[in-house]
C-alpha cells in the first residue's frame, strides 16, 4: 500500500557553481510517502532556512510554486486565511527599510493565522551599540519560529541562521540575493504562460528567453532570478553597460550582451531592474538620461518586442529610466502580478518551513 | 467490497440524499480530496440520473487545516474549489474511507472559512472504525471493522484492506 | 626553574644547516652545542625528541593593538601569543591609538614590553597619525632604536610624500615598509575581486590595487636608491613585479603571510567575517604564486600580520566587520604543513612547491631578525652556537592539535583556523635562556 521513501541527497546536494564550506546547510529529510488509501502525498523534505534560491534547487522552487498555487486560491476567498500556522510567530527584522516587502511578509504570515512582530533598523538598539549577533539572538530567545531578515550586508542571514534556533528567510542581504522576489516572479511567468496557453501551468521553462536589463552588478534580485530562471530551464542574457556587469560571471549561467536593441525581438520575458541615481556619483553611468537613451524600455522599444513578450519590474520603478509610463500601463506588463503574487509565494515560503516536520523523520501515516 | 458493491452502494446513498433532504434543491456536493472527489463526482452523476437536477460540485483540500501541522509534514494535494457560495446550502461531504475523524473535522474548520452552510452531511463509502472524535457519518456505503495497523484503499477495482507493513 | 636548561634529543636547525644536537643553556646564553649532552646536576631538561630546535621566530608584522585597542590584545597577551608560535621577537606595527609616530609613545610601548614573553620591538608610523599627509619625526623614534617604519593599516597614497619619505629615510639608514594598497581602486571593496566576489555578491577590490602601488614603489626605490620593505604580499602580479625588480638588484625586501599561502577567497563563501582581511584572500593561483616566491626566494620572509579584534566585532555582517586575522600561534604550523610536509597537501587541499626545514626557518627566524636588527644585538636568528643568546623555538612536526583560539593566549578569537587540527605543533620556547614555553603551554 506505501511506497518506499525517496532520499533527499539530489536536494541536499545542490550542485551550483558554489562550494559552501561552513554554511549552516539545510536540514532535510528523506520522505516521500504515500498516505494509505487516499493516496496523499505528505512528505517532502523539512527545510530550516531559505538563505539563496541554489538552496531550493529546481525541486525545491516547483514545490515552492505548487504550494503557492494553493495558497492564491486561499488569498482569493472572503476570508482569506487558514489556521495551518496558529500559534506560530513570525518575526520580521529589517535592518534596510523596504515597506513592500515587509507588509507582504507580514500579510502573508497573518494569512497563515501565524503571530507577527516588527523589528526595523530605526526602533533597534543596534543604534545603541548591540551587536548583530545580541539582537536576534534576543529576539530567539523570545521563541519567534521565524525571522525575515533584510539586510544592508551580504551573508548576514547566513550568519544570523548560524545563532539562532529559529528559521531565517532571507529578505534581501546587501547585493547577494531577494530569493522570495525571484520566487514571486518565476510565479508570475508561469501565471502568465498558462493564462496564455489556457493550460495547466507549465514546470519548464525550457525555451523561454529572458534578458534580464539594468545593474545586475548591484542587485540581488538579478542575482536571484539568474539562479532561478535557470533552475527552471529557462534561457538568460543579462543586458547591461560593461560597468553595470559583475567584475566576474564565472559560473553564471547567463549570456551577456551590452546593447538591448538586439535582444529585443528575440526575448519571450524582458525583466526590467531599477536603476538608482547613485551610481552616477559612483561614475557607473555618464548619466540617467544616457543610459535610459541606451537601455531604457521606451514605447518605441516596447513597439518592436515580440507581440506576447511579457514585461517585468521588481519595483519601485523608474519612469522614463528603465521603462516609460506608457509601456507599464500596457497589458504586457505583469507588474501588478508581481506585486500581487508576493503574498500567496511568501506564505508558500513560510509554510515549508515552519509547516514541516521541524527537522526530524516523517512521522508515520496520518490517520484519517 | 468489489466494483460493483461500491457502485451499488453509490446508488442507494444517493437515494439517501434525496430522501433525506426532501429533494436536490440547496444541495452542494464537496469532494474531499484527494479519495472523496471521484466519488462526489460519481454521487453527483447519479443525483442527476435520479432527480434529474444539476447538484453544485466542489472539491476540498484540507491540508491547511489539519491539526498535525508541524508534527509531520503537510503538503496539499490539489486546489480548493467552491463552484458556488455556501451560504445556506446543505453540504454534502464526501469521502473514501472515515477513519479517526480528523479530516472531517479539518474540513468542517474548512467549511466554516468557506461561508456559513444551513448544514453539513457526510458520505462515506467506508466506515473503518477507531474514532478519535465525535464525528458520526449520515450516509455509509459499508461498515468494515479493521486494525489499526491495516491500510484501507479504495480504487477503481473497488476496496481492499491490506497490512501496513513496514513504512 | 633553573637556569641551568638542557635541549635534549632535537634536530638542530639553523643557517649553516640541521645535525642531531643537544644544546645546554646556562645563564642566558647557549654554553654548548653537542651531540649527547649528560645534563649536569640541577638542569631542567627540556625534552625535544622528534623536534626541530631552531633559532626563535621573529614576527617582522604583529598587532599588539596598545595602546588603545587593550579590549582586542595588549603587549603582554600578544607577547605570550607570539611565544606559543615559537616566536622569540615581534615587531609591533603603528597602526594603534593614538598611533606610535613620535618618540613620546614609542617609549611606551617599549616600556610595556619590558619582561613580556618575547622581545617587543617597535615600528613608527611613516606620517603623522598615518594620515598620508605630513612626515612624522622619523629621526626621534630612530634615536630610540627604532628600524622599521609603516603607516600599516594603510598604504601611502600620496607618490609625492612617498618620495620625500624615502629620500629622508635613506639619509637616515632606516626602512619604510609599505602597506601596498591603493585606496581609489580599492575602494568599497571587502574581499578580493573576482568570480567569487562576483557570485557571493560583496563588493571587492581588484588585485591592481595592491600592485599598482607596488610597482610604483619599486620605481620610487630605484629613484631615490632608498630600500623598502613590501608587507603582505598576495597576488601573483606582485610576485611577477618583486621577481623583476630582484633581478635588477634593487634593494627590497618583502613578507608574505601564513593565510596568504594556504586560504582562498573561495573560503569567504561562509560569509564568516574571520576570513575578512587586508590584502583578501585571493584565488588558488595567487596562493601558489605566493608559495613558488617563498620557496624560490623572491619572498624574502613569512609575517603573521597577527590582527586580532574583539569577538563582537567579527560578529557583525561581513561587510562591517573589520579586516583581519590572528596568526602568531598557528603560523610555523601552517607554513610547515604548506611548505615542507613531504607529499602532503596545503591547508586548501592542493599541492605545491616544497622546502626544506633550513629554508623554511630562515624564512621565519634569521632573515627576519637581520631586516628587523634584531640580529646583531638582539641575539635573534642564530645560528645555534656557544656564546650566543639561547633565543629557541622547539617544534613538533607530527604533534597533531586542534585549534581553539578560546584557549589560546590571544584575547580575541579571530582565528581563520579555528576547529581545524593542525600537524606541527611548538613544544618549548626559551626567550634569553628562559624557558616561556614548556609542553606547548605559556609559563607566565
Amino acid at each position: 500500500m506505501t511506497s518506499p521513501g525517496t532520499t533527499d541527497a539530489a536536494r541536499a546536494a545542490v550542485a551550483t557553481a558554489r562550494a559552501r564550506p561552513g554554511t549552516v546547510a539545510p536540514a532535510s529529510t528523506p520522505t516521500a510517502r504515500d498516505d494509505s488509501a487516499s493516496g496523499a502525498r505528505l512528505a517532502t523534505s523539512a527545510r530550516r532556512h531559505l538563505l539563496s534560491v541554489a538552496d531550493l534547487g529546481r525541486d525545491g522552487i516547483l514545490e515552492v510554486l505548487h504550494l503557492a498555487d494553493s495558497f492564491a486560491e486561499v488569498t482569493e476567498r472572503d476570508i482569506p486565511k487558514v489556521p495551518a500556522l496558529r500559534g506560530r510567530t513570525v518575526a520580521t527584522l529589517f535592518f534596510e527599510s523596504s515597506t513592500r516587502t515587509r507588509l507582504s511578509f507580514e500579510t502573508a504570515a497573518k494569512r497563515l493565522s501565524a503571530d507577527t512582530m516588527t523589528f526595523t533598523a530605526s526602533t533597534s538598539s543596534l543604534s545603541k551599540g548591540e551587536s548583530l549577533r545580541d539582537t536576534v539572538e534576543t529576539i530567539d530567545a523570545m521563541g519567534v519560529d521565524a525571522m525575515v531578515v533584510r539586510h544592508a550586508s551580504a551573508g548576514a542571514p547566513h550568519r544570523v541562521a548560524g545563532w539562532v534556533r529559529a528559521s531565517v528567510v532571507n529578505a534581501g542581504d546587501g547585493q547577494h540575493e531577494h530569493p522570495t522576489q525571484a520566487l514571486l516572479d518565476c510565479y508570475t511567468i508561469r501565471e502568465a504562460l498558462a493564462r496564455r496557453r489556457s493550460g495547466d501551468a507549465p514546470d519548464d521553462f525550457a525555451g523561454l528567453r529572458v534578458a534580464v536589463v539594468g545593474d545586475i552588478r548591484h542587485s540581488r534580485v538579478a542575482r536571484s532570478n539568474v539562479l532561478a530562471l535557470s533552475a527552471l530551464g529557462a534561457e538568460v542574457t543579462l543586458v547591461a553597460p560593461a560597468t553595470l556587469l559583475p567584475p566576474s560571471l564565472e559560473g553564471w549561467p547567463a549570456n551577456v550582451s551590452n546593447e538591448l536593441d538586439p535582444v529585443l525581438a528575440e526575448t519571450d520575458v524582458v525583466y526590467l531592474l531599477r536603476m538608482q541615481s547613485e551610481r552616477m556619483q559612483g561614475t557607473f553611468v555618464p548619466s540617467l538620461r544616457e543610459y535610459a537613451a541606451r537601455f531604457g524600455l521606451s514605447r518605441e522599444r516596447a513597439a518592436r518586442l515580440a507581440p506576447d513578450a511579457l514585461v517585468m519590474h521588481p519595483g519601485p520603478m523608474n519612469r522614463g529610466v528603465e521603462i516609460d509610463a506608457e509601456v507599464l500601463e500596457g497589458s504586457s506588463a505583469l507588474v501588478t502580478r508581481q506585486v500581487h503574487n508576493g503574498v500567496p509565494v511568501r506564505m508558500a515560503v513560510l509554510f515549508l518551513l515552519l509547516g514541516a516536520a521541524p527537522g526530524g523523520l516523517a512521522a508515520p501515516e496520518a490517520p484519517r | 467490497m468489489s466494483v460493483d458493491d461500491v457502485r451499488r452502494a453509490l446508488v442507494r446513498i444517493a437515494h439517501e440524499i434525496i430522501e433525506r433532504n426532501h429533494g436536490t434543491e440547496e444541495l452542494v456536493v464537496v469532494g474531499l480530496q484527494t479519495g472523496g472527489v471521484p466519488l462526489a463526482a460519481r454521487l453527483v452523476e447519479l443525483l442527476r440520473e435520479i432527480d434529474g437536477t444539476d447538484v453544485p460540485f466542489g472539491s476540498l483540500d484540507v491540508a491547511f487545516y489539519r491539526d498535525d501541522i508541524g508534527l509531520r509534514p503537510v503538503r496539499p494535494e490539489k486546489a480548493t474549489s467552491m463552484p458556488c457560495d455556501l451560504a445556506g446550502r446543505v453540504v454534502v461531504l464526501v469521502d473514501d474511507v472515515l477513519f479517526t475523524g480528523r479530516t472531517v473535522r479539518a474540513a468542517l474548520d474548512a467549511l466554516r472559512d468557506l461561508g456559513r452552510a444551513r448544514a453539513v452531511q457526510l458520505a462515506v463509502m467506508v466506515d473503518r472504525g477507531h474514532r478519535e472524535l465525535p464525528i458520526r457519518p449520515d450516509y455509509v456505503g459499508k461498515n468494515l471493522p479493521t486494525r489499526r495497523d491495516e491500510a484501507v484503499e479504495v480504487s477503481e477495482d473497488g476496496v481492499l484492506i491490506g497490512d501496513l507493513g513496514p513504512v | 626553574m633553573s637556569r641551568k636548561i638542557c635541549v635534549r634529543g632535537g634536530t638542530l636547525v639553523d643557517e649553516t644547516g640541521e645535525r642531531r644536537a643537544d644544546v645546554l643553556v646556562e645563564e642566558g646564553r647557549i654554553v654548548e652545542v653537542a651531540p649527547a649532552i649528560e645534563p649536569p646536576r640541577g638542569a631542567t631538561v627540556l625534552d625535544a625528541g622528534g623536534c626541530l630546535v631552531a633559532p626563535g621566530l621573529v614576527d617582522l608584522h604583529t598587532h599588539l593593538r596598545e595602546p588603545g585597542g587593550e579590549a582586542a590584545e595588549t603587549v603582554e597577551s600578544g607577547a605570550r601569543a607570539a611565544a606559543l608560535g615559537g616566536y622569540t621577537a615581534v615587531v609591533a606595527m603603528p597602526n594603534t591609538e593614538p598611533a606610535i609616530d613620535n618618540a613620546a609613545i614609542v617609549r611606551d610601548v617599549l616600556a610595556l614590553g619590558a619582561g613580556v614573553c618575547a622581545d617587543v620591538a617597535v615600528a613608527g608610523a611613516i606620517t603623522v597619525g598615518r594620515s598620508g599627509e605630513r612626515l612624522a619625526p622619523l629621526a626621534e623614534m630612530a634615536a630610540l632604536g627604532v628600524r622599521l617604519f609603516t603607516d600599516d593599516g594603510r598604504g601611502v597614497q600620496d607618490a609625492r610624500l612617498m618620495r620625500r619619505a624615502l629620500e629622508y629615510a635613506g639619509g637616515l639608514g632606516v626602512v619604510l615598509a609599505q602597506h601596498c594598497e591603493d585606496e581609489e581602486l580599492a575602494s568599497g571593496g571587502h574581499m578580493h575581486e573576482g568570480a567569487w566576489s562576483s557570485r557571493l555578491g560583496i563588493p571587492g577590490q581588484p588585485a591592481l590595487a595592491e600592485e599598482a602601488m607596488l610597482a610604483r614603489d619599486l620605481g620610487l626605490v630605484r629613484l631615490t636608491g632608498s630600500p623598502m620593505h613590501f608587507l603582505h604580499l598576495s597576488t601573483a602580479g606582485s610576485v611577477a613585479l618583486l621577481r623583476a625588480a630582484r633581478s635588477e638588484g634593487l634593494a627590497v625586501t618583502a613578507e608574505a603571510t601564513p593565510h596568504h599561502l594556504s586560504l582562498t577567497d573561495e573560503t569567504v563563501a561562509s560569509y564568516d567575517p574571520v576570513f575578512k582581511v587586508n590584502p583578501p584572500l585571493r584565488t588558488a593561483d595567487d596562493v601558489l604564486a605566493v608559495r613558488d616566491a617563498l620557496v624560490g626566494g623572491v619572498i624574502d620572509v613569512i609575517a603573521t600580520d597577527h590582527a586580532p579584534h574583539p569577538i563582537e566585532a567579527k560578529e557583525e555582517p561581513f561587510e562591517s566587520a573589520p579586516p583581519g586575522m590572528l596568526g602568531l600561534e598557528t603560523a610555523l604550523a601552517v607554513a610547515y604543513d604548506v611548505l615542507c610536509t613531504p607529499g602532503g597537501a596545503g591547508a586548501n587541499g592542493d599541492t605545491g612547491p616544497r622546502c626544506t626545514p633550513v629554508e623554511l626557518f630562515a624564512l621565519m627566524s634569521w632573515r627576519p631578525a637581520r631586516i628587523a636588527g634584531l640580529d646583531a644585538a638582539g641575539g635573534h636568528g642564530g645560528p645555534i652556537a656557544a656564546g650566543a643568546r639561547a633565543h629557541l623555538c622547539v617544534f613538533d612536526p607530527a604533534a597533531r592539535w586542534v585549534v581553539d583560539p578560546s584557549a589560546g593566549a590571544s584575547r580575541s578569537r579571530n582565528s581563520p583556523y579555528a576547529g581545524r587540527e593542525l600537524t606541527g605543533r611548538v613544544r618549548h620556547t626559551l626567550l634569553g635562556g628562559e624557558p616561556v614555553v614548556v609542553g606547548a603551554e605559556a609559563q607566565r
